[in-house]
């Protein structure tokens, strides 16, 4: 399945498009491509709580080797009445090809919008959740190379988290990371989040021991987790660092703090 | 034989022909630069190693050793330059020791450039020569295909343009030592900052006629953050699925013992003190 297979390029050299080594052409034939993609690097990372979500992205862009902005968020609010979204209660992150993700952003923010007059109530995350989905499909042969997340509060109050490949395969979960570190971030989180591989100690012996249970981890605990992730990431991680902009969704509303990250 | 070992070449030829990519080598994308001053030169480097878009080393040294009075920095493929500044220092002592002479900067930028020339780009050393000889002070780069330059102040590697932009904007002739240290660290400073391949820490040498001076991790802009929770495990947290205790006497049952006297003075290797 695709699934958040991710695309070769994001785990290899992360060659803009137009460096990627080329295989052979044929001989005499004169190639002439169009590459409209650019790898712009950076990481975003979800987690849902029992009645919140936290969406958190660091703020760095790039291409190749270069910084083109310190600050460029990657978290945004989504489906508010006004532009400045302050009664928004869904937060989108989007990660891969900037200009796809802002486009992407910007077409879901429309459409919650409409929703929200047509109907004179705010969407459901799970009804964005499909929208998002089947926009991302209307493009399966010309793809927004964009790795979105989706937050929100669903309709019992609950954090909720959905994640896309750039195809719109989706799935709620308890939290995920996407971009350019999420194979280094996403192994901390099984560990951390769902507790994978930790066992009770003296609970029993061999296969019969077991496993730690899972709780849902409060606020605060998910925002130590997310920083201390970002700090591991930026620590192995070039195209990762400048700032942490973080995302908190509540029923009281959505609140963002950015902090710093390091810049080297 | 001397050389390379190419006995794999054809297997390897006819993999890369099958689509098997070629194994990633560790790559210094660096900032390496130099400048010359009245009374000498400064070189400095960052010292982040980088595979791909990870982070392979936060802490490693490009500033590699030559002779005494001569030290270069490298860029490019970390084992090539590691290799061949060990060749030439290695080749540069011995034909001292048969000339009875110090070695000189231009004997080793002529070494290492006919060296590269040879293996026509693929020993991916970008190197920043320096030293001060009995001829005077010397700051040459070489570059992987064999070319070189001699000029008043150079920078190479990935973070070359940030670094350059501050030499074009600062440098002046007739530096003090302090002044050609602090133009030197400032332009590692930009490739830090500024360039992803480089990072971590600044390494500056200073090479006088009288001594060389190496300031290992001159300036630390970028410690490691403290995290903010602890990640220790409550012992018993991973699980045993089998466990097996061999003891030290019944060794024997597994691997051939022997037990070896110790070798009498004469045969002793010699090692440093």
């Amino acid at each position: 399945m695709a699934m958040f297979s991710q695309n070769p390029t994001m785990n290899g050299p992360n060659y803009s498009f137009s460096d990627t080594p080329r295989t052979k052409a044929p001989e005499g034939a004169r190639e002439h491509r169009f590459d409209p993609y650019t790898d712009n690097g950076g990481s975003t990372l979800a987690i849902a709580g029992a009645d919140f979500t936290i969406m958190a992205g660091d703020t760095r862009l790039t291409s190749g080797y270069n910084i083109n902005s310190r600050y460029h968020p990657k978290v945004f609010k989504i489906g508010g009445t006004t532009s400045d979204q302050h009664d928004a209660t869904i937060a989108l992150s989007v990660v891969g090809f900037a200009a796809d993700g802002e486009a992407l952003k910007e077409r879901l923010d429309a459409i919650c919008k409409m929703y929200r007059y047509r109907h004179g109530k705010p969407m459901s995350v799970k009804a964005c959740a499909q929208r998002l989905s089947t926009i991302l499909y209307q493009k399966r042969f010309f793809p927004y190379y964009a790795y979105a997340i989706l937050g929100g509060l669903d309709e019992e109050g609950k954090g909720a988290v959905y994640s896309y490949d750039p195809v719109g395969s989706y799935e709620r979960e308890q939290c995920r990371a996407g971009g350019a570190a999420a194979s280094l971030i996403m192994p901390f989180l099984d560990n951390q989040v769902n507790f994978k591989n930790q066992y009770i100690p003296g609970s029993g012996e061999g296969h019969a021991l077991q496993e730690r249970e899972r709780k849902p981890l409060s606020r605060q605990e998910v925002e130590t987790l997310v920083k201390d992730a970002f700090d591991g990431a930026v620590e192995r991680h070039i195209e990762v660092g400048d700032g942490l902009q973080m995302m908190i969704i509540t029923k009281d509303g959505i609140q963002e703090v950015t902090m710093p990250l390091k810049k080297d | 034989m001397p050389g390379f070992d190419f006995s794999n070449y054809n297997r390897n030829a006819a993999l890369h022909a099958r689509g098997v990519p070629l194994p990633k080598a560790t790559s210094t994308g660096t900032t390496i630069v130099g400048c010359i001053y009245d009374g000498g030169v400064v070189i400095a480097a960052d010292t982040r190693a980088t595979s791909g878009p990870i982070v392979a080393d936060k802490n490693c040294e490009k500033l590699h050793y030559i002779s005494p009075n001569i030290w270069c920095a490298g860029a490019g493929t970390a084992a090539d330059t590691e290799f061949t500044t060990a060749l030439i220092s290695s080749q540069l002592e011995l034909h001292s020791l048969s000339t009875g002479r110090k070695p000189r900067v231009v004997t080793c930028m002529t070494l290492l450039k006919q060296h590269l020339f040879r293996y026509q780009g693929h020993i991916g050393a970008y190197l920043v020569v320096a030293g001060v000889d009995p001829t005077g002070t010397h700051l040459f780069t070489v570059h992987a295909h064999g070319s070189t330059d001699k000029l008043p102040y150079v920078t190479m590697g990935s973070g070359s343009l940030a670094a350059m932009s501050v030499f074009e904007t600062q440098w002046r002739p007739k530096l003090t030592q302090e002044d050609a240290v602090k133009l030197c660290s400032d332009a590692i400073l930009a490739g830090i900052f500024n360039d992803l391949g480089s990072g971590s820490n600044v390494d500056v040498a200073v090479i006088t006629s009288e001594k060389t001076t190496l300031k290992r991790n001159y300036i630390k802009p970028n410690e490691r953050t403290q995290k903010l929770k602890s990640y220790k495990f409550a012992r018993g947290t991973t699980n045993v699925l089998n466990e097996k205790i061999i003891r030290k006497e019944d060794l024997g049952n597994f691997v051939t013992v022997e037990e070896i006297s110790v070798a009498g003075p004469g045969d002793q290797m010699e090692v440093d003190a």
